[in-house]
């Protein structure tokens, strides 16, 4: 990563071997800024709100001048904070942005846009159930994305590979597919023996659609030349379909799991919220009946590092299963 | 050195074969691709065959590996009808065509790992990665490699599974003239020491000559055998030789005949 044309400019350090002064600067200056902006707005806060929040600036300001220190003899980390640190000073910005908006000017209505000293709180107090309903939304998440990974791999490469199987099976997929997995909730309900079964079939069956959708079209684009190359060095029906045409198919199955996976998202949150009596779905509207905002905003944050840590790991596995591929776009 | 073992040769017989594509822009119609091509391949005997591009070189070895059938005739290897592709047909595609998932020695390995008989023959892996000089590359993804590299893989990747009748669509067609003349030598080595039986679809008439026993020109439109050439040069062969040198000149005076024959008939 290239340091940003701005730290060139100031000409204090064009040197690679060290951090431009402005670069180490940013982001303690920007965690002073955003505590200024705090102290501030929060003389009518209560201090027990603020509390946490103050020792949170404390700390991200002693960690920004230890890692300055310390990127002098440690290139790697130096790398590291090349790169990241402008979001970061972005990030701690905004949320001094964020204080005004909310504490400070009230230009958005209270109690439902809490400000970030008051969410932080939510965070803290309310940590054991909401660590609880991450962990029930996981278990979840991952039982009912399993399941229709696995049936959507096997449906995929049995469309994508026998034309009889095609002609009976696409069409059922192309009616039944495009229904959101969220729309068969009420019939889900009566079918399933309890909520969390019916939940995790329905995330199934929004992972199913498109991871089947994209297998099958993988597996029957195979190029033609490398199934004759398999058969005339003996290969049967077993090597042609798992060592041809389904590695093949591998980049195209990995757009059906990302898209099976943005879907799984929306569909737990849904059934969360309307069946199952637990998980950040429901701890979202539990708290909102209680016009706890701050909890509800604790657990979007709670969400948003939930559902990208998944996304992020679903990202580094695709990298390492298609090092092959030639000129692969990384995002 | 690859294993001594001599692989048992057996003849290819092609017979009256005639093989026609329908034409994309004019559903219904049919272009006759080959006409009546009638040879035979003697067991261990190096044939190339040579003409101009579109004559359908690829379109005959494909019915003899067994990817596509003849429209009439037969095709037969020994006694036995060519019903679909065998490992014992080998085929090096005009294209490398090595499966992009595959690191270099995977790719090798297809073969055996196909026939599953990876555990007995291991070692082998690591002869034909020498032969081809690839070694180094063993870990890589095709991508990595050029050209020419792709194509020695493919070629190590076809003989891996000793076949008694190697076909051989342009295999050195993509590397340059030393790469070219010393893989010339190895395989005609590796077609000595086993005796295979080797059809070899060429666009270089000096390598036709250097490497076969005999010569098929075809010409197109449609493809036919228009005349073979015993080439009986002892081996290893000069390529200055006068007689090499005659050789040429009278194919190439050939091919230019019946490059003109066939603008007149077309024209
Ligand atoms: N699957 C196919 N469908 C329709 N036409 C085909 C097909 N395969 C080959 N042909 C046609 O048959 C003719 C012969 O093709 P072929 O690939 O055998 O030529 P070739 O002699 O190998 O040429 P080159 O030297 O350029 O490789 C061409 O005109 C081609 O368009
Ligand atoms: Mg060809």
């Amino acid at each position: 990563m290239k340091p940003v044309a701005g730290t060139n400019a100031v000409g204090l350090t064009n040197n690679q071997s060290t951090l431009s002064w402005l670069m180490q600067l940013a982001v303690p200056v920007a965690t002073l800024i955003a505590f200024g902006v705090h102290l501030l707005f929060a003389k009518n806060a209560p201090p027990l709100e603020t509390h946490s929040y103050i020792l949170l600036f404390w700390e991200i300001l002693g960690v920004s001048i230890v890692l300055a220190i310390a990127q002098t003899f440690w290139a790697g980390l130096r790398q590291w904070m090349r790169h990241m640190w402008p979001i970061f000073t972005a990030a701690i910005l905004l949320l001094g942005v964020w204080d005004a908006i909310t504490l400070g000017f009230h230009l958005l209505p209270l109690p439902y846009f809490p400000g970030p000293a008051a969410v932080l709180r939510s965070l803290i107090s309310d940590r054991a159930l909401l660590l609880d309903s991450t962990w029930h939304s996981l278990v979840l998440l991952l039982s009912g994305y399993t399941l229709g990974v696995i049936v959507g791999l096997i449906s995929g490469v049995c469309i994508g590979w026998s034309s009889s199987v095609r002609y009976w099976g696409m069409p059922l997929l192309k009616v039944v597919g495009p229904i959101p997995a969220t729309a068969w909730i009420p019939f889900s309900m009566v079918v399933a023996p309890s909520a969390i079964v019916s939940a995790a079939g329905l995330i199934a069956l929004a992972v199913w659609f498109p991871v089947t959708m994209l297998t099958a079209s993988g597996v029957s684009n195979t190029r033609a030349s490398y199934l004759d190359v398999a058969r005339t060095l003996g290969a049967g029906r077993a090597y042609l379909i798992f060592r041809v045409a389904i590695p093949a198919a591998v980049p195209n199955i990995f757009i059906g799991l990302f898209m099976g996976l943005g879907a799984s998202f929306l569909t737990l949150v849904v059934a969360e919220t309307v069946g199952v009596k637990s998980g950040l779905g429901w701890y979202v509207s539990w708290a909102q009946g209680w016009a706890e905002y701050g909890k509800v905003f604790a657990a979007l944050v709670i969400m948003a590092a939930f559902f990208s840590t998944i996304m992020t790991l679903l990202f580094k596995l695709r990298d390492r299963v298609l090092v092959w591929q030639k000129g692969m776009i990384k995002w | 050195m690859v294993t001594r073992n001599v692989v048992a040769a057996s003849a290819l017989r092609v017979q009256e074969v005639r093989k026609s594509f329908a034409v994309p822009d004019a559903p219904g119609t049919m272009r006759l691709v080959l006409d009546s091509i009638s040879f035979s391949v003697a067991a261990a005997e190096l044939v190339s065959l040579i003409g101009p591009s579109g004559c359908g070189k690829s379109t005959l070895l494909r019915l003899i590996a067994g990817l596509d059938f003849p429209d009439a005739g037969k095709l037969l290897v020994g006694e036995e009808k060519i019903l679909g592709p065998k490992a014992e047909r080998g085929l090096v595609f005009q294209d490398p065509n090595l499966f992009p998932w595959l690191t270099v020695r995977r790719n090798i390995e297809a073969g055996l790992v196909a026939r599953g008989v990876l555990q007995e023959k291991r070692t082998e892996v690591d002869e034909f990665m020498r032969l081809v000089g690839l070694e180094a590359f063993a870990n890589s993804y095709p991508h990595h490699l050029s050209g020419g590299m792709a194509q020695r893989v493919a070629l190590a990747r076809a003989l891996i599974n000793h076949p008694k009748v190697l076909l051989l669509d342009e295999p050195l067609g993509a590397l340059d003239a030393f790469t070219r003349m010393r893989m010339q030598d190895e395989v005609l080595r590796l077609w000595e020491n086993r005796r295979t039986t080797m059809l070899l679809v060429t666009h270089d008439i000096d390598e036709a000559i250097y490497m076969s026993d005999r010569i098929l020109i075809i010409t197109p439109a449609p493809g036919r055998i228009d005349r073979k050439i015993d080439i009986e040069l002892m081996r290893p062969r000069d390529r200055t030789s006068e007689s090499f040198l005659r050789l040429r000149s009278e194919i190439l005076e050939h091919l230019d005949l019946a490059g003109k024959t066939t603008a007149n008939a077309s024209a």
